[in-house]
């Protein structure tokens, strides 16, 4: 099991034919039991294909050649043409978007986001890698190479989070060093505002029986991580959660920006210092160094087991 | 990015909300002038990019334009928060009966902006809503579907404002609402919006910033109000080894090698991608280093500028070695950035082996990379030793070739 997709979910990719929209589509098919991407949309360059993908002009093409609604998209595209490729992907069914591209303006994500709740779908992202299953499946760039993932991600029982994409595969590749596998491993962007954040993809991981710990990589900036703190203390959720927090040095320097745009800290709530306590507050340990994790998750697994 | 309050002005004025009678001086002659225009007791305020002006001394009033002058000679020369002001604002000194606050955020969590509203202006909004939350209304609104004034006025009216109050603010909070949007603003604050003795409604004051994602698509209005486009209006100005960072990206479009900011310390790093360069920079200092800047590698850049790059660190003066780190590169291949850090220690007759402290880039095309870091005899490090343990090494080495350290690892 695993959560948002499984070895029978269908995606095309939009914007196929760019160089890392290539890659990205070579990785996918190649990776465990080999991604079902239907379709790939370019415009202009219906009738063309790429590794054995064939691309359409429309997303409406690719849902009339594969015949039945399609489960999701990955969307490539360059910033100025993110919010309609996105939409085009919403009005013609597709349920679950995860969007790669970067620099997208926070009012355009506002209202892909929006649409996307009326129609009843999710969006990952932007600025992310994607969501890998390992050994199963993966929907974007996460992880590189099917070779290069299948060194970092090892199937078990710990659901990663992260508003990293790098960082979600360095985490996961420390917790399959330390012989605990991933359920599923979701990249959610480095953006101010993002379709999933952690207390979003909480309730999925919580319905999951694969899933049994969660870690999440964590920055300074937004309100996500308070977010994630008031849930786990409302809900009761018992779900043991590993957290940490990177860029704890921006706290010294108010006003600069660094890492990703959603980093840029807006209000008191928004540094390291003041989320480390949220997050404590909610029971969430936060490790000092991503080497810590490990051992953090296994003896929260083991007292969970014991109650 | 921040605007100046002349520039927030403008953009108020444009969207048609009623503004005072001012000017913008850059010498205190100009300052009466515009004083002697508006006739009448006036306001200089320094125009910096920094909070507490006021208490600073960067706000004065003046009885005449004389007053004006001098007030103007002294606030353009007073540094305020590490800003010099960039002129000053003559402003009319209109006489208020109440001031009201008007705002438009962003919310993350619900992923919609707000409109807020206060009857308590003049003060920081934050402590209205600690202290008087009743003063204050939020209301978050669609951006699928125009704004209609109704839900600036539902807004207002939940605050018990009604009569010619409510009716005068209704169409000012709502075109604040529609300039956030259009113009992709991150905020838009009138504080105060001052309600005047004859019921008019007049902005006082303005506070807008504009997300920087959004720029490219905003040059006609940036044009418009001459920001230039090498303006980044950051908490403080770029450095020249800064500026020479973005030069290095810019030579072309492949991936990023840049994103520099300036320290102290005697540490250079090289190191990426987002996530992988706020952990490394804390991993560095919490070992002890003291890094002599920050930066990013990522999304598979080019040889050519990732040379650039780390032959800038090296040439930094105090640099003796540099790290060059990164977390697991999917996409970034582990071989370009190992000729390229190798590249630029030969261009400067350097031996690699000697410079670079540690390479630690695990991840696509690592035994390629690895290959060339042995022919030249660099030390480096798989995905087996951690980020922080990679850090460890890189201050160990550079502490033992300079026991003496002047730099601190602080921000310049």
């Amino acid at each position: 099991m695993a959560i948002l997709i499984d070895e029978d979910t269908t995606f095309i990719v939009q914007g196929i034919t760019g160089r890392e929209a290539v890659n990205l589509t070579r990785e996918c098919l190649d990776y465990g039991k080999g991604a079902k991407i239907v379709a790939g949309v370019t415009p202009g360059r219906l009738g063309r294909d790429v590794h054995g993908v064939p691309v359409f002009d429309t997303v409406g093409q690719c849902v009339e050649h594969h015949g039945v609604p399609i489960d999701g998209s990955v969307v490539t595209v360059p910033p100025a043409f993110t919010k309609d490729a996105v939409f085009e992907a919403l009005e013609n069914g597709v349920k679950l978007i995860v969007i790669v591209t970067e620099r997208i303006p926070r009012g355009d994500v506002a209202q892909m986001v929006e649409l996307a709740c009326e129609r009843g779908a999710r969006i990952i992202g932007p600025n992310c890698l994607g969501i890998i299953v390992p050994d199963v499946v993966k929907m974007g760039g996460i992880g590189g190479p099917a070779r290069d993932a299948a060194k970092s991600y090892t199937p078990g029982p710990v659901g990663v989070i992260s508003r990293s994409g790098g960082m979600t595969t360095e985490m996961s590749s420390t917790l399959t060093a330390a012989g605990l596998g991933q359920s599923t491993a979701v990249s959610i962007g480095g953006d101010a505002i993002i379709g999933s954040t952690y207390a979003e993809l909480m309730p999925l991981f919580e319905s999951d029986p694969a899933t049994d710990a969660i870690v999440i990589y964590t920055e300074p900036g937004g309100r996500m991580e308070s977010e994630l703190a008031h849930y786990m203390i409302s809900s009761g959720s018992r779900m043991p959660i590993v957290a940490f927090m990177a860029g704890r040095f921006m706290d010294e320097m108010p006003g600069m920006s660094f890492g990703h745009a959603g980093t840029i800290v807006e209000g008191r709530e928004d540094t390291a210092t003041e989320k480390i306590a949220r997050l404590a507050e909610a029971g969430i340990v936060v490790a000092e160094e991503i080497s810590e994790i490990p051992s953090l998750v296994q003896e929260r697994l083991a007292s969970g087991t014991a109650v | 990015m921040r605007f100046f309050e002349y520039e927030s002005r403008a953009l108020v004025d444009k969207a048609g909300i009623p503004v005072t009678r001012h000017g913008f001086a850059k010498t205190a002659d100009e300052a009466r002038r515009i004083a002697e225009q508006i006739g009448g007791p006036v306001v200089v305020k320094s125009q910096v990019l920094s909070g507490g002006r006021m208490k600073a001394g960067g706000v004065k009033f003046a009885a005449t334009p004389e007053e004006a002058a001098h007030h103007a000679e002294h606030i353009l020369d007073l540094e305020i928060g590490g800003h010099m002001p960039r002129g000053v604002l003559v402003d009319d000194r209109a006489p208020v009966k109440q001031e009201y606050y008007a705002g438009v955020v962003w919310d993350g969590i619900r992923k919609l902006p707000v409109m807020l509203c206060s009857d308590m202006g003049g003060i920081d909004i934050e402590e209205v809503a600690q202290r008087h939350p009743e003063h204050l209304a939020s209301a978050h609104f669609s951006t699928l579907r125009p704004l209609g004034d109704w839900q600036a006025k539902q807004l207002i009216a939940s605050l018990q404002i009604s009569g010619s109050a409510l009716n005068r603010l209704t169409p000012i909070v709502a075109r604040l609402a529609r300039l956030f949007v259009a113009y992709d603003l991150t905020l838009a604050e009138i504080n105060p919006l001052g309600e005047l003795q004859d019921g008019s409604f007049v902005a006082l004051d303005a506070h807008i910033e504009m997300e920087n994602e959004a720029r490219p698509r905003q040059k006609a209005i940036l044009h418009e109000l001459g920001v230039g486009d090498e303006e980044t209006r950051l908490a403080r100005e770029p450095t020249a080894f800064e500026l020479a960072g973005e030069q290095v990206d810019a030579q072309d479009h492949r991936g990023v090698a840049g994103n520099v900011t300036e320290f102290d310390g005697n540490l250079g790093l090289v190191i990426g991608a987002g996530g992988g360069s706020l952990t490394l920079f804390d991993a560095v200092r919490a070992h002890g280093g003291q890094p002599a800047n920050y930066c990013e590698i990522g999304g598979n850049p080019s040889v050519r500028k990732t040379c650039g790059l780390a032959k800038l660190v090296l040439s930094k003066p105090g640099v003796d070695k540099i790290a060059v780190m990164m977390s697991i590169v999917s996409n970034t291949r582990v071989d370009i950035v190992a000729r390229g850090v190798v590249k630029a220690c030969l261009e400067l007759g350097h031996d690699p082996a000697e410079r670079i402290a540690i390479f630690r880039i695990p991840g696509a095309w690592e035994d390629e990379g690895f290959k060339i870091l042995r022919r030249y005899g660099v030390e480096h490090a798989d995905r087996s030793v951690s980020l922080h343990e990679a850090a460890r090494r890189a201050v160990e080495k550079i502490q033992g070739s300079e026991p003496s350290l002047d730099g601190q690892g602080a921000p310049v």
